[in-house]
């Protein structure tokens, strides 16, 4: 059931209208329902998936929360009568009963994600035969889901949240169907309060989350699925589309990539906020970032905190790293120190580009990913020193050529994202060089890629409209903003963004782009 | 505690972490700096800072931090 198809928003409508009639009390199991008869609705097998996830998570966590429970009680019976030594060696024990129930819940969940959405990758590298693990179903949102039990049973072993004791809350919260597309991944303690809680319909608080969808509709619908044709053809022949239809790609999907998947974001969390949840923020106008390093704090926030909390973290402070890093300071001195830093970053950038896709395409972006960040973290001395020395590092003017300079190198790397293999991206990037004459950007042949004249003019609008309102959200809340002007203005601005929606957004035009980018990884 | 001022003196020297609470709400520490600190520290206390303890209210004051170092410490 796609975001913009007329049934999912019949499904939301008649949702919403049991939601509110039903007791209170009652809503989360509405919720459940409704995310299972989604699943079901994809593929059946995608809701076996998925209950097995949340059945194995659940069991680890009790067990977990159990054994805290026999080692607190322990400790409490026998305070002062045990020494500080038993004590401890007590402790050790029971946090390696903890630790092998994690490991059991991650190795299969983890193990259910690479036998259905790597095991054909895998094959590849060890044989030139074809091979039958491509018939296997990916499940629906898989990527995100088990990533988001596997921080959930995390959070547990760690005792930052308690386990929670009922089966039927924790299917609801691996599979809550706004965030199944393409996320946000919530962190249990974040997303619980709100998920398993009681609403009443809120005026506003609907008002506000209806603005959000239709915000999310006019850039999928009329930004990205516009674009989506445009790029399906330019990379669809690498040998025929080179030079100056490479940076016309590499623009065009930058644009259609940033539409495509913020505006699914906002279908998300606005579908979560007309029933009164509260879902994780996943962008904060990240083309407004003046590094890369910032980029990543800005563009899909919740998976970036995801690896760093349970990969970069654990990593960079394992025994291993950290002798490694004793060992580095021996060799090189103060050198040395950012050595965990830059081995742990290099395992989460592979681990980033495999969590996006089974190919080496996926591999290369994240090594790249990393090389780009860890020369700047090297160089930062001399930025410093280069900052210091020159009088505008401050200007506005300075800080846009910083935010273009990052969006040309997240135009090259998603360049990354659309070839299928290595070789025909690195082809095409050196085309640039070697192949493009200028006047072709803008000549007639840009009209035969699957886009029209008036395409591009409607483009060009969204962006406009887009970045105007990025630059407002820099301020503050663009909905507070509007909803604190007369009501006829702000029924004007709204209904003018459902009509341009409605008119101007691209619907069947003979291609498949309704689904999400982020869907596929 | 002045060793700790020192260690973080040296990767920010422009901070007044005397006084500043919010090092990684304000986002003046970022993930690599808190490894860094964690290796430094590792050195200088003989004391095993591990994944679960990087959360914002070990890390966001220099009190905070060496609060949880002292912890660790007689924990050891």
């Amino acid at each position: 059931m796609l975001f913009t198809s007329y049934s999912f928003i019949g499904f939301t409508g008649v949702l919403l209208s049991v939601y509110y009639l039903v007791p209170r009390r009652l809503q989360w199991i509405i919720l459940l329902i409704s995310s299972c008869v989604f699943y079901w609705v994809a593929n059946p097998a995608s809701l076996i998936y998925v209950s097995f996830t949340a059945f194995t998570i659940w069991g680890c966590a009790i067990m977990i929360d159990r054994d805290y429970g026999i080692q607190n009680e322990y400790i409490r019976l026998n305070k002062g009568t045990i020494s500080k030594e038993d004590q401890k060696a007590f402790k050790a024990r029971h946090k390696m009963i903890r630790e092998i129930w994690t490991s059991f819940g991650i190795f299969l969940n983890i193990g259910i994600l690479i036998v259905t959405k790597y095991f054909s990758f895998l094959a590849g590298l060890f044989t030139v035969q074809q091979n039958h693990f491509t018939d296997i179903i990916v499940p629906l949102g898989i990527s995100f889901y088990t990533l988001q039990a596997v921080g959930y049973l995390i959070d547990v072993k760690r005792g930052t949240i308690k386990a929670e004791g009922n089966l039927f809350k924790m299917l609801l919260f691996v599979s809550f169907f706004p965030q199944v597309i393409q996320g946000p991944i919530s962190r249990f303690s974040d997303l619980s309060v709100s998920l398993f809680g009681e609403h009443e319909p809120e005026r506003k608080e609907i008002n506000f989350a209806l603005q959000r969808i239709l915000w999310g509709y006019f850039k999928k619908l009329i930004v990205a699925d516009r674009i989506a044709p445009a790029v399906i053809t330019l990379v669809s022949d690498p040998a025929k589309y080179r030079g100056a239809y490479v940076i016309v790609a590499l623009v065009l999907y930058t644009i259609e990539l940033y539409a495509d998947f913020t505006g699914g974001i906002d279908i998300s969390i606005g579908v979560a906020g007309i029933l009164g949840v509260k879902v994780t923020e996943n962008f904060r106008r990240p083309y407004f970032s003046t590094s890369l390093k910032e980029y990543w704090r800005r563009w899909h926030i919740t998976m970036s905190q995801w690896f760093r909390e349970f990969v970069f973290y654990p990593v960079s402070t394992s025994k291993l790293v950290q002798g490694i890093s004793k060992f580095a300071r021996k060799h090189l001195g103060n050198r040395g120190k950012k050595v965990p830093v830059y081995f742990s970053s290099f395992i989460v950038w592979v681990a980033t580009g495999l969590w996006h896709g089974a190919n080496w395409t996926f591999i290369i972006w994240g090594m790249l990913n990393w090389l780009i960040l860890t020369v700047s973290e090297e160089l930062e001395p001399v930025y410093a020193a280069f900052h210091k020395k020159v009088g505008f590092s401050n200007s506005y003017g300075y800080k846009v050529f910083m935010c273009f300079r990052t969006i040309l190198l997240i135009c090259i790397l998603n360049l990354f994202d659309c070839y299928s293999s290595v070789r025909d991206t690195i082809s095409v990037l050196a085309s640039i060089i070697t192949e493009t004459e200028l006047g072709e950007l803008f000549s007639d042949k840009m009209l035969t890629i699957g886009m029209s004249g008036l395409d591009y003019v409607i483009v060009l609008a969204g962006v406009f409209v887009m970045l105007a309102v990025s630059l407002i959200q820099e301020k503050g809340d663009v909905r507070e903003y509007i909803w604190k002007m007369p009501y006829a203005i702000r029924f004007a601005i709204w209904f003018a963004l459902f009509l341009s929606v409605l008119l101007i957004g691209a619907y069947g035009i003979g291609y498949d782009a309704n689904q999400f980018i982020y869907n596929r990884f | 505690m002045e060793k700790l001022l020192e260690i973080l003196k040296e990767m920010h020297p422009d901070v007044d972490f005397e006084n500043e609470t919010g090092l990684i709400d304000n986002m003046i520490l970022d993930s690599f700096d808190i490894v860094t600190l964690i290796t430094e520290i590792s050195d200088n206390y003989d004391v095993t800072i591990s994944a679960e303890h990087i959360v914002p209210e070990n890390f966001n004051s220099v009190q905070a931090l060496y609060a949880l170092i002292k912890k660790l410490e007689s924990e050891d």
